[in-house]
């Protein structure tokens, strides 16, 4: 499904500082200060004014290098983390202009319940290792307000066939499983309550090539398939090239260029990204 | 009937940071019109500035300064200079292609679904797009044992066939055309002349670059000449396919070309080309 012209996300100034702070920590830090310490205060500035929106269907793709603060942003987004600053707009949220980080726990609970599938790099963050396959996805169902057992049964054998984990291993322990079949129940888990957002950093990090492959060819399927928008987080450039649609480059804290994703492989405007794509070369 | 394109004064320098800011001149001030139907053929020596006019209008390539006003098929003008990202995506998947000369595919996804997924990217319905698909398999000639498999292992000439054919699947309105004939043996190539060929009759309008003037000959109304980033030569294919091509198939020397009294002006280094009326 193409996407449709409705922002089902919309991110403004989103900024994390990890200590105190001073008035002069967004300034001092960034890709022209190479640094996203703050000099004066010593506070990380993980993620600095970041804005974008996100449209249904669309994958937008973040790049960056270790440590330029591409987890922090979407830990923020899904609350694991609390922004500094900065608004976040769900169009399925309330009117659709009521800011999410501004709300109590309960409203914060139910946007991540309804709103948000988060996939983890490490699988073993987003599945319980000793709740079986079709337990963790049903874990995610009730979550989400499904009670229904037989329903729950039934829609956890689909997600799991759909994230192709065989149906014979739904009652077997995750903790048994391979590294790409673990993800894959993360995947089918992170679906369950067919969110409008799928939020994935560094998917298909650490699996080896092949299981890497079907793990993105999955995420397209998805795309296409169910038409959710999706943040995919990757320091592979290859990754982004296969899934996203437009990719923004993170550097220090802040996104310093985002574009359609083959004009910034192709013809990258920033010095870091010259040399990002140049080193994949 | 009025013109889909329109690329005005059209220049793409790039500044590599990594090199101490170095500018590299890709193209300069190129222009021309490109009428509904129209088959534009792009020649010139490599390195001349060919794939960078046709990334420019694809906005692979971000244009340093000029214009490029298309006309959609809602009737609406835009730059695609400076549309909107989302701009670009929604009439890359709905009315813009563009072939470039290698197939970049996700790996482990079947021809078949190559192609297929290109029309649910649509909107169309999975059974419908994979039929769909299977039809334009057999029109490329595609050897039918190879639908079910993997693209990344097809042979240069068959890889081509699919990237030419997964963006032809969508009926692109405007079609940019990267050498979409340069690893293909004789009779794949007549192939691809004879699809091409019915992609213009249905309407498409195309721009290509051929190495293969004899190619370029059957195919197009109207060639422009670039050189070394600027228009150098604008006529009409006849020309191309006859006078100027001492050995058909073999690399295009631009420096060679003259355009006949009457069929052309040499506008070399003028840096503005009007649209030449008349086509074949
Ligand atoms: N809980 C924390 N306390 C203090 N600093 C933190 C914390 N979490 C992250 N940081 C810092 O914030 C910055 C951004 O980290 P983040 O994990 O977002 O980077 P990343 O882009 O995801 O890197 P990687 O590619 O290595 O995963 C880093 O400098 C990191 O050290
Ligand atoms: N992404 C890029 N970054 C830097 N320079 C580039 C880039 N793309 C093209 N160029 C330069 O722009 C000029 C024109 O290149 P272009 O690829 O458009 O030539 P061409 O006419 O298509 O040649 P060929 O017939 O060999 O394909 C060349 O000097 C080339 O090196
Ligand atoms: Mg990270
Ligand atoms: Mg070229
Ligand atoms: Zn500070």
């Amino acid at each position: 499904m193409a996407a449709t012209g409705e922002a089902v996300l919309d991110v403004r100034g989103l900024t994390r500082l990890y200590g105190a702070g001073c008035p002069d920590c967004l300034v001092l830090t960034g890709p022209d200060a190479g640094t996203n310490i703050c000099p004066q205060c010593h506070a990380i500035v993980a993620c600095n004014n970041i804005s974008f929106d996100l449209e249904q269907g669309e994958i937008l793709g973040i790049v960056g290098e270790s440590g330029s603060g591409k987890s922090t942003l979407l830990r923020c987004i899904c609350f694991d983390e609390e922004a500094t600053a900065g608004e976040c707009y769900f169009a399925a949220f309330g009117t659709g202009r009521d800011d999410a980080f501004s709300q109590t726990g309960q409203a914060r609970r139910y946007i991540r319940n309804h709103l948000l599938g988060i996939v983890y790099q490490n699988p073993l963050m987003g599945i319980k290792p000793h709740f079986t396959a079709g337990g963790n996805v049903a874990e995610k169902l009730l979550t989400a307000d499904v009670y229904n057992v037989s329903l729950i049964r039934q829609r956890a054998a689909t997600l799991l066939q759909r994230t192709e984990v065989p149906l014979a291993r739904m009652d077997d322990f995750p903790a048994n499983f391979s590294g790409g079949m673990q993800q894959r129940v993360q995947i089918a888990k992170a679906l369950a309550n067919n969110p409008p957002v799928l939020l994935l950093d560094e998917v298909s990090t650490g699996l080896d090539v092949s299981v890497q492959a079907r793990v993105l060819d999955l995420i397209k399927e998805i795309q296409r398939d169910l038409g959710i928008a999706m943040i995919v987080v990757s320091h592979d450039l290859g990754v982004i090239r296969l899934l996203a649609d437009r990719t923004g480059v993170m550097q220090h804290g802040q996104v310093i260029e985002f574009g359609l994703t083959d004009q910034i492989l192709e013809d990258p405007q920033h010095r870091y990204t010259q040399l990002l794509v140049h080193s994949m070369l | 009937m009025g013109n889909v394109l329109s690329v005005r004064q059209l220049s793409k320098h790039f500044i590599l940071h990594i090199l101490g800011g170095k500018v590299i001149a890709g193209c300069e001030e190129i222009g021309f019109d490109l009428k509904q139907g129209e088959f534009l053929g792009l020649t010139g020596p490599s390195g001349a500035g060919k794939s960078t006019v046709l990334k420019c209008i694809y906005r692979t390539y971000l244009p340093t300064s000029g214009q490029m006003l298309y006309t959609g098929k809602d009737g609406r003008q835009i730059d695609l200079a400076c549309a909107p990202e989302r701009e670009m995506i929604r009439l890359r998947r709905r009315e813009i292609g563009y072939v470039s000369q290698f197939l970049k595919v996700m790996p482990r996804v079947p021809a078949v679904d190559v192609l297929a997924g290109e029309l649910r990217q649509k909107g169309w319905e999975m059974e419908r797009a994979r039929q769909r698909a299977r039809e334009f398999l057999k029109i490329m000639d595609i050897n039918q044992a190879l639908w079910d498999a993997y693209p990344s292992t097809f042979s240069g000439g068959e890889q081509q066939r699919i990237n030419l054919a997964r963006t032809l699947i969508t009926e692109p309105r405007l079609l940019l055309l990267d050498e979409p004939t340069a690893s293909l043996d004789i009779v794949t190539r007549q192939i691809v002349i004879r699809v091409l060929k019915d992609s213009k009759a249905a309407g498409a309008t195309m721009i290509g670059v051929f190495h293969d003037l004899d190619v370029m000959g059957r195919l197009v109304d109207r060639v422009f000449g670039i050189e070394a980033g600027r228009s150098s030569t604008q006529c009409s294919p006849p020309q191309v396919a006859t006078d100027l091509t001492p050995v058909p198939g073999h690399y295009y020397d631009s420096a060679s070309v003259e355009c006949g009294a009457g069929a052309s002006t040499d506008r070399r280094g003028s840096g503005r080309i009007a649209s030449r009326e008349d086509t074949l």
